[in-house]
């Protein structure tokens, strides 16, 4: 019950709490256990296809880039093993962002934040920090001693403090390096960097994301989930029952006490639950929450409180998982004496499969079909027509030719339109008057301005369609685009 | 803070004193480094009203302690760009004039450029397709009255018609109304017999032969026999379907009675020659050049 409160009585600051909280520090225990096993599994895999992906070299011919994944901006190129996206396929990175978000919704209606557990670069980060600081540092109880100690100026403090500081900008600055790797030649630009021949933007890029992996893995740590992401609070919208978040099973845990006074109260054949309120949980969770407060905005669900329960519940001889990936319907179930149930298969998550294996799939076969010649027409619209001295109209178009190959190619232009129209590319002098040839650089664009004449004998009267026929005379392939032919 | 009126039992806060659907919000205190960031974003707004050109005064505006503008760096970057371009243009006032259109770079640097230049200088009169109007040229058909080669092309932008220019065209359409050179039903037999030229129906009782012989008499010292036209003079080809201010009969007499002498402006020394080079490979490109 609240309790309506007479604002006059609230006559100090102090009575409306303070304006701000400075942060709590964490000191997150070792643990080791099985999420554990699979979160340092999960971190190297992440770590090192960040780190080494840029050095996989791909071959796609002479002349061609032969880094794997590039993305090449001065020439406007995408490559990804054996794709290569132009700019105006960008509709696949939309199409990728589409499966990436409906494959956190499945990954959130299956396992809860698993994402944020396990996969999240803030996770593997701040983890990877974490992992530094104790290596160094020493564990829980010796850092909260260090930071505490009155006396911190000590040689050895001073030393451990700047090797720590040092590995996490090793790291750091390992970090932006990577990450410009993906948008150059990786060994160049490795070469590049080590001699200052760079350009200036990689080394800013570099600084930029060396500071930013050092600030918030080394710092913000736990309050980027907390204060800046937004996920948090998306996710807690979109969870259901079923979900199977990290979950303190109340019913076997309560009521807390000693192992002594339980094993005591037990022999009287009193009711006591398995948690011996060890804060082994609380001591080893990276983001500082008592897991046994029920789910909560700041629980990442990493499953670390898992991995030290069971420690725990081993030692004294009590079943495992008293803290495990469960759900609030389960609890109700164990209560009431029926067996839990887990489903996994329900119409959320297949209706999330399936958004999953649509849009994928339609990116799959967009992939497979694109054209590597295409043709794109625009009417001129100013003047849409010209007649001319003998009576005869014209139509201007500006057609724009992709080849995608790498390779040159010939181009033939065929135009259906207008009976016995003539048609001409103004620059090209072409042998076979009415099928205009142009030859296209590999990799490249065309623009061409196309004129269409139509006789005065067969001047159309209103607007007919136009088509245009491109042709690799070398290979066959073929585009076509439709357009209008107009009368002035 | 007349807001906060209530303690939450729960956690023994205050509450803010907003409420949605029974939902109270918590008087949860702000991170202290959130709070800091803040007032660090504040004092940043200050260094930089300071630092950068910011608030007006009454007739200009402060300047900064840099003297930083952002028109400045828009010059700089604008010369930059013109340093970068300088050895493309370089090449397009080194190409001879006729291989322009055969090199695809340079034909595209030329349309490119070209057109950027039409619209600036040339659309008011001719349109900003080329498409012209009522006695300014359509530069889009093959109807040329000075020609309509490059080097043609190239010579009228330069030199423009009757614009004053040592070199420019001259010649003009003579009023022979208003000089009393014809008779005013002689002009419409005339003004007929010039329609009946590019096959345009006639006035009825329109007495053919007596056109020809005013046509002889009067029109082919410029325009040629049977109307053909002469580009020297700039007289048009009146045998065609382009007309440059209408074939209807009206306006045939106006202009046999008061003359035509429309002007093309001389564009040399207003336009470097790399860009007069680029605007005669344009107009010609648009698909009217001979």
């Amino acid at each position: 019950m609240n309790t309506a409160v007479n604002p006059n009585e609230l006559t100090s600051d102090d009575d409306y709490g303070p304006l701000y909280a400075s942060r709590k520090k964490v000191y997150p225990q070792s643990v080791s256990g099985t999420f554990r096993r699979i979160k340092w599994g999960l971190m190297a895999f992440c770590l090192g296809v960040y780190y080494f992906l840029p050095f996989v070299r791909w071959n796609r011919g002479l002349g061609a880039p032969n880094q794997a994944v590039l993305i090449d901006l001065p020439n406007s190129r995408f490559y990804f093993f054996f794709i290569e996206l132009w700019p105006q396929e960008v509709y696949y990175f939309t199409g990728l962002l589409i499966v990436a978000a409906v494959a956190l919704f499945l990954m959130n209606s299956i396992g809860g934040r698993l994402w944020c557990g396990y996969l999240c670069p803030q996770t593997v980060w701040t983890d990877l920090f974490y992992a530094v600081e104790r290596l160094i540092e020493g564990d829980r109880r010796e850092r909260m001693k260090k930071d505490k100690s009155s006396d911190p100026m000590k040689l050895e403090r001073i030393s451990e403090i700047v090797l720590k500081h040092s590995i996490w900008l090793l790291i750091a600055w390992w970090t932006g390096g990577a990450w410009v790797l993906y948008f150059n030649d990786a060994p160049t630009l490795v070469k590049q960097l080590i001699t200052f021949q760079a350009p200036m933007i990689a080394y800013i890029w570099i600084g930029i994301l060396t500071a930013t992996t050092y600030v918030l893995a080394g710092y913000m740590r736990e309050q980027v989930c907390t204060y800046m992401c937004p996920w948090p609070r998306i996710q807690a919208a979109l969870t259901d029952e079923w979900a199977l978040n990290v979950t303190y099973r109340y019913d076997r845990g309560e009521k807390r006490t000693s192992v002594k006074k339980a094993a005591e109260l037990r022999a009287l054949g009193e009711q006591v639950g398995d948690c011996v309120d060890c804060y082994q949980c609380v001591a080893v969770c990276p983001t500082g929450i008592d897991i046994r407060n029920g789910p909560q905005l700041e629980c990442i669900q990493c499953g670390l409180c898992i991995d030290a329960c069971d420690t725990v519940m081993k030692k004294i001889g009590r079943p495992t998982r008293l803290i495990a990936y469960d759900n609030d319907i389960n609890i109700q179930r164990r209560q009431e004496g029926k067996p839990p149930i887990y489903r996994i298969v329900r119409p959320r998550t297949i209706i999330y499969s399936a958004m999953i294996a649509a849009v994928g799939g339609i990116m799959l076969y967009a992939l497979l079909t694109r054209s590597l010649l295409d043709v794109n027409v625009l009417h001129d619209r100013n003047p849409v027509a010209v007649r001319l001295s003998d009576g005869s109209i014209r139509n201007a178009y500006t057609v724009r030719l992709l080849n995608k190959r790498g390779f040159d190619r010939v181009i033939a232009i065929d135009v259906d339109g207008p009976v016995n129209a003539t048609v001409h590319v103004v620059g090209v002098d072409s042998v076979t008057p009415d099928r205009p040839m142009i030859v296209i650089g590999r990799d490249q664009t065309a623009e061409l301005r196309l004129l269409v004449t139509a006789p005065a004998e067969s001047n159309p009267e209103k607007s007919i369609p136009v088509h245009f026929h491109v042709t690799d005379i070398g290979l066959g392939e073929a585009a076509s685009a439709t357009d209008n032919f107009v009368a002035p | 803070m007349t807001d906060h009126g209530e303690i939450d039992s729960v956690s023994g806060r205050t509450t803010t004193g907003h409420e949605w659907d029974g939902i109270k919000e918590l008087n949860t205190p702000l991170p202290r480094w959130w709070l800091i960031t803040f007032y660090l974003t504040i004092i940043w707004a200050i260094g930089y009203w300071i630092v950068y050109p910011a608030w007006p005064l009454i007739s200009s505006n402060t300047t900064g302690l840099f003297g930083y503008s952002t028109r400045a760096s828009l010059a700089v970057e604008l010369a930059n760009l013109e340093a970068a371009r300088g050895e493309k243009m370089a090449a397009l006032a080194a190409a001879p004039l006729a291989d322009i259109e055969k090199d695809p770079a340079l034909l595209a640097l030329a349309r490119a450029k070209g057109r950027v230049v039409f619209g600036d200088n040339c659309a008011p009169c001719h349109g900003s397709g080329a498409a012209g109007a009522k006695g300014f040229p359509n530069l889009n058909d093959d109807d040329w009255l000075w020609g309509g080669t490059l080097e043609q092309i190239m010579q009228t932008i330069q030199f423009g018609a009757r614009s004053g220019h040592a070199k420019t065209h001259e010649g003009q359409m003579l009023a022979f109304g208003k000089d009393g050179v014809l008779k005013p039903d002689e002009i419409v037999t005339v003004a007929n017999y010039v329609r009946s030229l590019s096959g345009l129906p006639t006035r009825q009782g329109f007495d053919a032969a007596k056109g020809e012989k005013i046509f002889t008499e009067n029109c082919v010292a410029c325009h040629g026999d049977g109307g053909k036209g002469n580009q020297e003079m700039g007289a048009p080809n009146l045998t065609d379907k382009i007309w440059l201010y209408g074939s209807d009969e009206a306006t045939l007499i106006e202009t046999i009675s008061q003359g035509r002498s429309g002007v093309m402006p001389a564009w040399d020394g207003r336009l470097d020659p790399a860009t007069l080079k680029a605007m005669a490979v344009y107009v010609h490109s648009l698909g009217g050049g001979k």
